[in-house]
């Protein structure tokens, strides 16, 4: 009994906000993200707070874990009951939706408002521009190439802190021998796949992930820069305590903050959980763009605007749009968030050390790095990961059959 | 003529029948015809023959998954009426207690798949689990890295499941084993046959039924088994331990492959009817001649 008074209590409570809306004169938006952790929630809140206090009503539909809560707007959408806004990645994971014809084009509001002359890095312009009109709002920059050490583990094992890949391996069997964990990792696909593109970017450079991400160039691919990075992958290995399968990434940051390891590659976003624990940048811990040259790849989020067969539906998304590129939104914002804003004349002087350093690298053109998702489809990026995570967990697996895998993908089409 | 007879339970059925049919054979054919095409976010007729199919029969994981399945069917479905059947048998001994050992054993059946996969996880990972205790207590020998094990991990996950539905089965057997007339144990008795022997050979027969149930109800959660492997495992190390129902999911939504995603549950539909339809051909309509005739 209870159960069908759940089930009916869930079918009503849509309903009791479509009546709400159709009930009241202000603009009313809903709004489906992931952000359900805590310093997530305080960022989303900031563009909460920004829609109400313009007098307008926020519904936020918070669904935890992006992939579902990119199949519940891609399931609304083909269900003809779509979201206002909905959030995706730095990616081409809607790319779909808009050939499709499915989301609203934001150009109006863009080009009034010159878009294309403030948002930077301009790749994201890129991303959101499909045949000259804007398609999607980048509201934020990630970066994942960040190597996260704690300097007491490295004093302890008496050795110096690395700035490359190479360094590390060279130092890590010290760590090892004094009782700590070289490398912190969580072993799913995804960080699997992150740790091994940091690899890749630092040890071989940014035209190099060019040639095999973006042109698919099979020669670039096998002339063996490619096995020497997987070579280099699997080193690591040796590395990574036996725990590591199915550890999540914030496990993963967590051994280094309580010391126990020495060592995480991960992107920006673990910076929040060393603050958490009241943990000071530079001097408790260290953050490191491994290699030579240092790139900052562009990952991040951005919201998209379905289409709606309701013409008042498309001034309540224009509106929003501009609102989340504001200048003060997007402080607040990115300041919660631990994130870099998508233009360059925001305050940003609540930064701590390692995003500034995130913020002056940005600021360099040459600097940029495309990742793999920002060239291709999430078939083929997962495909990949695929690979990597078995040729990670099965020492069995040889880097030739490893590389015939990964051009069968690479050539795949997909 | 066939209409008239029992026409009040025919029409009770019929929304049954019309959900069923255009539910499920509908959805079925829809899954199907979305399979020959190339959609990816969202489904779009796009014609592209097999094409989806050869891809998923080159796909490794796959291979695995359904190696898998085979692997986790084949030990979840013996465990379970195994352990279930002694259980019961061990039960059935008139011990003390007995309704609390009952209960001890049929509790994990009440846990959730995801529940389960947790708890079982924690347990049998090496560095915090059982492994990780009996190092502390001195047995730095002991090594139990099942989970973290790739050609492990999928008796890992039988383990689990086993030790979720055994008591399942234990209670429906015991009803059997109950509903054995006092006279037969008798006669077993008199004639001299060891105990073992009138359970394998008089008793086993006669609860059939029960068999028969336990069986169906345990292969219909192996095909679906999706939620004990993600929380236990989420598919890894690698994807050692994926399954075809997950790698459906991953194309539906995280790869956002529909096409594929319709290719792979088209064939796992297929090999479940291979499997089901000799053995329900035989079960419901052999037998029911053989019983006329």
């Amino acid at each position: 009994m209870k159960k069908f008074f759940s089930i009916l209590l869930t079918l009503f409570i849509p309903l009791s906000f479509t009546n709400a809306s159709k009930a009241a004169g202000h603009m009313e938006a809903e709004v489906i993200h992931w952000w359900t952790s805590g310093g997530e929630q305080a960022a989303i809140s900031q563009f909460a707070k920004a829609w109400e206090d313009m007098g307008n009503t926020w519904i936020d539909t918070a669904i935890t874990g992006g992939e579902n809560a990119r199949g519940t707007t891609v399931n609304r959408i083909i269900g003809g009951n779509p979201p206002t806004a909905a959030q995706f990645n730095i990616s081409k994971q809607f790319v779909d939706l808009v050939e499709q014809g499915q989301l609203q084009s934001l150009e109006e509001v863009a080009s009034a408002e010159g878009w294309r002359d403030f948002i930077y890095p301009k790749a994201l312009i890129e991303t959101c521009e499909f045949e000259g009109e804007f398609y999607c709002v980048p509201v934020n920059i990630h970066s994942s190439q960040w190597m996260w050490i704690n300097k007491e583990v490295f004093a302890k094992a008496g050795v110096a802190e690395p700035n490359t890949i190479q360094e590390f391996i060279n130092v890590a069997p010290a760590i090892q021998d004094a009782g700590f964990i070289p490398l912190a990792l969580g072993g799913q696909p995804w960080q699997e796949s992150l740790m091994f593109d940091v690899v890749l970017s630092s040890t071989l450079g940014r035209d190099y992930s060019r040639q095999v991400y973006g042109d698919k160039d099979v020669s670039a691919f096998r002339d063996g820069r490619y096995e020497l990075a997987l070579q280099t992958f699997r080193d690591l290995n040796k590395f990574v305590d036996e725990g590591a399968p199915g550890r999540l990434w914030n496990e993963a940051t967590a051994m280094v903050v309580e010391g126990k390891a020495a060592v995480q590659i991960m992107g920006d976003w673990a910076r929040g959980e060393f603050a958490v624990a009241g943990k000071v940048a530079k001097e408790d811990y260290n953050c490191v763009i491994p290699g030579e040259e240092k790139y900052v790849g562009l990952g991040g989020d951005v919201f998209v605007f379905p289409k709606s067969s309701d013409p008042k539906v498309k001034e309540v998304q224009l509106k929003m749009a501009s609102m989340m590129v504001n200048p003060t939104v997007q402080a607040n914002f990115n300041n919660a968030k631990g994130s870099l804003p998508m233009r360059l004349d925001v305050d940003t002087s609540a930064a701590d050390a390692c995003m500034t350093m995130g913020l002056e690298l940005i600021k360099n053109p040459d600097a940029l790095l495309k990742d793999s998702d920002d060239y291709n489809s999430p078939a083929f990026v997962n495909a990949w990961d695929d690979v990597l995570t078995e040729f990670r967990n099965d020492s069995g697996y040889s880097v030739a059959d490893a590389m015939d895998d990964l051009e069968n993908v690479l050539t795949s089409g997909l | 003529m066939f209409l008239k007879k029992n026409i009040g339970a025919k029409i009770a059925l019929l929304p049954m029948i019309i959900i069923s049919l255009t539910v499920f054979v509908g959805c079925i054919i829809y899954s199907f015809i979305y399979s020959l095409t190339n959609s990816k976010l969202i489904p779009v007729f796009n014609y592209v023959g097999f094409d989806q199919y050869e891809r998923l029969f080159k796909t490794r994981k796959w291979d695995v998954a359904v190696e898998n399945i085979f692997i986790y069917g084949f030990v979840f479905t013996i465990g379970c009426l195994v352990i279930g059947f002694l259980l019961a048998v061990l039960i059935d001994q008139k011990i003390r207690a007995e309704s609390l050992f009952r209960t001890i054993f049929l509790y994990p059946y009440a846990m959730s798949f995801v529940v389960t996969g947790l708890v079982w996880k924690w347990v049998l990972n090496p560095t915090f689990g059982i492994e990780h205790s009996m190092h502390l207590w001195g047995f730095t020998w002991f090594e139990l890295d099942w989970l973290v094990n790739r050609d492990l991990a999928i008796y890992a996950v039988c383990i689990a499941a086993v030790w979720q539905g055994a008591g399942f089965v234990m209670i429906l057997m015991l009803a059997g084993l109950r509903g054995i007339d006092e006279d037969i144990w008798k006669s077993l008795s008199i004639e001299g046959v060891p105990k073992w022997k009138s359970y394998i050979f008089v008793i086993l027969p006669m609860i059939r039924p029960m068999v028969i149930t336990s069986l169906v109800l345990i292969a219909a959660g192996v095909v679906k088994v999706y939620d004990l492997i993600l929380a236990l495992t989420s598919g890894g190390p690698g994807y050692s331990t994926t399954t075809p129902a997950m790698y459906v999911m991953e194309n539906f939504f995280s790869r956002a492959n529909l096409g594929q995603a319709f290719a792979a549950s088209i064939i796992m539909f297929i090999s479940v009817v291979c499997i089901l339809a000799p053995w329900a051909y035989y079960e419901f309509y052999f037998r029911n001649r053989e019983a006329k005739a």
